[in-house]
């Protein structure tokens, strides 16, 4: 287990017709240790979802690196596990089968692999549910098949882009309280995009509010939501003078970049 | 059974109408009540409504039957089973009477005299306006003039009722009464009559490849018959009889000489060419019409108006004899009825092309009889049946001679006592070559499986090759351009403008036909596999990147599943092509196969046959598609909820 570090990262893409270039990620630096838990905001646009990528190593970066202890990164492992916002599960298969996927391809025999998805199943709450065709689960049980897909296979870091962007509110808030669990329990390094404040602040350690043309980390935060979260129901957290507070400045920061994007400033 | 239902098929079919006659009014009635009840909660427009509704599905298949049956005539052979015989009978009349009508007003408008004459007169004065006055001296155009008008008199003179000799009167009158005589004996009827054993032995209507019973099998039929049988003397009577007449002949013998006398001074006189040409050209114009008069063929019109009116009159009396075989003919017989030809009696209109539904069956289970020495099969070969292979032919099929040729060693040679000791180089060609009983199996055979295992050998490899380049293509930019052109200018060609000369190639025999099936399966198997494969989200590949799968653990476990839907909706549309494409390609060449049966079929224009083959081509069509979307709801049933 390693720090996760990004040393002057730039990315910028080229358009093969027009050759015209944008420029998504401009000198990005940051070093996560094991074990934070680390929420990115921002309007649309703003480069939180290429820079997940580039980590999990999808994309290359364009200059500057990304370190994962030792190891540079520029192609996606198996330490990097990745939960997408619509669960990118594969339909053909039923539950237990997604989860042990990649225990599959790693070639883990078959008993081991059913003792396994029996005990992440019953972490994420899906006891039971080892034979059900993915299909026919609702959008909050998929997602629950995604990270448990996801942290069977025991991965340094968890990349997670827009995870529950796609649920309604009271789930949303189940799967925040077990994103919070799985963090306490597993000790993981994780990294969260996502669209909502709220969100961003209840599960970031460390939060980055980033802006865009070009990409770049506009504001840092340290939040101690994160750690109450653990031990207090995040309604009452949200409830919070201090978490309206840090609420309001972040909105308004956005607000003021979104109003810039189109030019009404 | 097979037999008497055979034999009995036109009361078996009367069953058959009635119950479609109660089913189709009780679904209406059924189908009537159902809307009254869901009249009151559904508008129309909206898709509940059509829900259901089995009745109507009853309904629909009953109406298509007993039009079926109609126009087939089934339902007038079930009802009338004797009908076609009598109106064979009636027919028999009209063949013989139909020399005679040919002649008459009442056969074609106008007397064949009225139209002789008339073209006669047209071609004189085409003739005449063409005179080439350049060719001929002064006293020659007289005397050409004169032939013509000659000529003119010749017609003037046949048509005189005048001129006609009293032999010839009492002739015609003498035919006019026969046919009256004629008209007299079916006005009598029919009381008395009887048919022949040698009728009554004949096969039912239907049952034979002639169809319709020739001899009378009914009094009425056996009466229609006799006034045939007197009416051929009546005929070749009317067709003996001339219009000779003495002064004609004094003008013919004239006309002769005098353009006798022109033609040798076209010979002796010295012309130049084109002069002599114009001259022979006339002569031999003005020859040509009056050659046509002298055999006395026109009549004046007043002599033939007696037999005329007699069979006019015969007519009336067929009408009034067939009573209510007429009305029979009008409702449930639709068409020109029955015509008799030379040898047989056959049905005209929507009969002779659309096979009345029993005799479809019976053909199709004369078809489907595995006897083939006897009636079953087609051309000696089964519909579909089972064989012995021997296991031999398939090992010598697979395994190459030169196995044996490689082997070390010579093959064996004849000794000095003229005896042949084989070794094992030996016996290993043999087995190479299959001529070694090694038992056998038992195989599927006969026309419809021969056109099955094309489809099935094509599609297989068609799948078997299709999909991996396709899978390839839907990920690879190499894949994807490489082959690309190759494929695409391919595939737009229609498979049976390959045909011709894939079958040229390849043969006419298994593989020319499978090679052109691959050719269609393996072009939609390759395009679905693509778009099945491109089609992945790139969510999932990432995901499969993160868990840790290799490449091939990708194309193998994330893409290939996820083009499913798209291959199997491939192979069913490979599937339907291909066997369309089979159908087409049998009847251009091949020994076997259901589209070589209809094809030949054709040739001999056996309809039954020809539908027969249509329907097992629809069944099949159909039975494939049941299967493959059973295959699809339990392969895929993902689809569409991913």
């Amino acid at each position: 287990m390693a720090d996760l570090v990004c040393e002057h990262l730039n990315m910028t893409f080229t358009n093969p017709q027009t050759g015209s270039e944008v420029h998504a990620l401009k000198d990005i630096n940051f070093t996560l240790k094991k074990g934070e838990l680390l929420s990115v905001l921002g309007p649309s646009g703003c480069g939180k979802t290429t820079l997940l990528n580039i980590v999990a190593g999808f994309l290359n970066a364009t200059s500057g690196v990304v370190r994962l202890g030792d190891k540079i990164i520029d192609s996606p492992g198996v330490e990097r596990g990745m939960v997408f916002q619509q669960g990118a599960l594969f339909e053909w298969l039923p539950v237990s089968k997604n989860v042990d996927f990649g225990l599959r391809m790693k070639g883990m025999p078959a008993d081991q692999r059913a003792a396994l998805v029996e005990k992440w199943l019953d972490i994420v709450g899906l006891k039971g549910f080892g034979n059900t065709p993915t299909y026919q689960l609702s959008g909050g049980m998929q997602q629950r098949v995604a990270l448990a897909r996801c942290l069977v296979n025991d991965p340094e870091v968890i990349l997670m882009d827009e995870p529950l962007g796609a649920l309604d509110a009271l789930t949303r808030e189940k799967m925040q309280s077990l994103v919070l669990e799985l963090w306490k329990e597993t000790g993981k390094t994780i990294i969260i995009i996502t669209h909502s404040v709220e969100e961003a602040l209840l599960l970031g350690e460390r939060l980055f509010v980033m802006a865009p043309r070009p990409g770049r980390i506009h504001k840092e935060y340290n939040l101690p939501f994160a750690e109450r979260g653990l031990t207090e129901s995040l309604r009452a957290i949200k409830q919070d003078k201090a978490f309206s507070k840090v609420r309001e400045e972040i909105l308004t920061m956005i607000w003021n970049m979104e109003e810039e994007i189109m030019g009404r400033v | 059974m097979f037999e008497w239902l055979s034999d009995n098929r036109a009361s078996l079919a009367a069953v058959i109408i009635i119950a479609l006659v109660v089913m189709f009014v009780a679904s209406i009635v059924i189908g009537r009540r159902q809307a009254d009840r869901t009249a009151k909660d559904a508008v129309f427009g909206d898709p509940e409504r059509t829900r259901g509704g089995w009745y109507w599905a009853v309904c629909g298949v009953a109406a298509l039957m007993l039009i079926w049956f109609y126009f087939s005539w089934g339902m007038g052979r079930a009802f009338f089973p004797s009908a076609a015989n009598e109106l064979c009978q009636v027919a028999k009349i009209e063949e013989v009477l139909s020399p005679i009508k040919a002649q008459l007003p009442i056969g074609s408008r106008y007397y064949k005299s009225t139209l002789l004459v008339s073209r006669n007169a047209d071609q004189l004065n085409e003739v005449e306006q063409a005179f080439p006055a350049e060719a001929f001296s002064a006293e020659e155009t007289a005397e050409l003039n004169a032939i013509v008008a000659e000529i003119r008199k010749l017609i003037a003179n046949s048509s005189n009722p005048a001129n006609v000799k009293p032999e010839l009167q009492e002739e015609l009158h003498r035919i006019a009464g026969e046919i009256e005589g004629l008209s007299d004996e079916l006005r009598k009827g029919y009381a008395g009559l009887s048919p022949t054993p040698e009728a009554l032995a004949q096969p039912k209507w239907g049952v034979t490849r002639d169809e319709i019973p020739i001899l009378p099998m009914t009094a009425r039929g056996v009466m229609f018959d006799d006034v045939a049988s007197k009416a051929g003397g009546v005929t070749d009577a009317f067709e003996k009889a001339r219009n000779v007449i003495p002064a004609n002949d004094e003008i013919i013998a004239d006309v002769k000489a005098r353009l006798d006398a022109i033609k040798v001074a076209n010979e002796t006189g010295s012309f130049e060419p084109r002069i002599a040409k114009l001259r022979d050209d006339y002569v031999k114009a003005v020859e040509r019409i009056y050659r046509r008069l002298d055999d006395g063929t026109i009549f004046p019109a007043d002599s033939l108006q007696t037999i005329n009116d007699a069979i006019v009159g015969l007519d009336t009396a067929v009408d009034d004899a067939m009573g209510g075989l007429a009305w029979t003919k009008k409702l449930v017989l639709p068409g020109q009825g029955v015509v008799k030809s030379r040898t047989q009696c056959t049905e005209q209109g929507s009969a002779r092309w659309l096979p009345k539904p029993t005799d479809v069956v019976a053909t199709l289970l004369r078809l489907a009889n595995p006897d083939v020495q006897g009636d079953g099969g087609y051309k000696g070969v089964p519909l579909l049946w089972w064989k012995w292979l021997p296991i031999a032919d398939v090992v010598g099929f697979f395994v190459p001679d030169w196995i044996a040729d490689v082997w070390p060693g010579e093959y064996s040679r004849h000794g000095a006592d003229g005896s042949i000791t084989p070794n094992f180089k030996d016996k290993l060609l043999a087995f190479a070559r299959g001529d070694v009983n090694l038992g056998a199996i038992p195989v599927l055979d006969g026309h419809l499986w021969d056109s099955l295992f094309r489809v099935l050998v094509a599609l297989f490899l068609g799948i078997l090759l299709g999909v991996p380049l396709g899978l390839f293509m839907g990920v690879s930019k190499f894949f994807k351009s490489f082959f690309d052109p190759m494929i695409e200018l391919y595939r737009p060609v229609p498979p049976l403008a390959w045909a011709p000369l894939i079958l040229t190639i390849f043969g006419i025999q298994d593989d020319g036909k499978i090679f052109l099936l691959f050719m269609v399966a393996f072009a939609i198997m390759v395009i679905s596999a693509r778009t099945g494969a491109s089609g992945t989200q790139l969510s999932k590949i990432r995901a499969s990147h993160s868990l840790g799968a290799s490449t091939g653990q990708i194309l193998r476990h994330v893409i290939l599943p996820n083009a499913m839907p798209e291959i199997l909706t491939g192979v069913r549309i490979a599937i339907g092509v291909c066997w369309g494409t089979l159908v087409a390609a049998e009847m251009l060449a091949g020994t076997t196969g259901i589209g070589f049966i209809e094809n030949i079929a054709r040739t001999v224009s056996d309809y039954e046959l020809i539908w027969v083959t249509i329907l097992i081509m629809g069944v099949l069509g159909l039975v494939f598609d049941l299967m493959m979307r059973w295959v699809i709801a339990k392969v895929i049933p993902w689809r569409g909820k991913g």
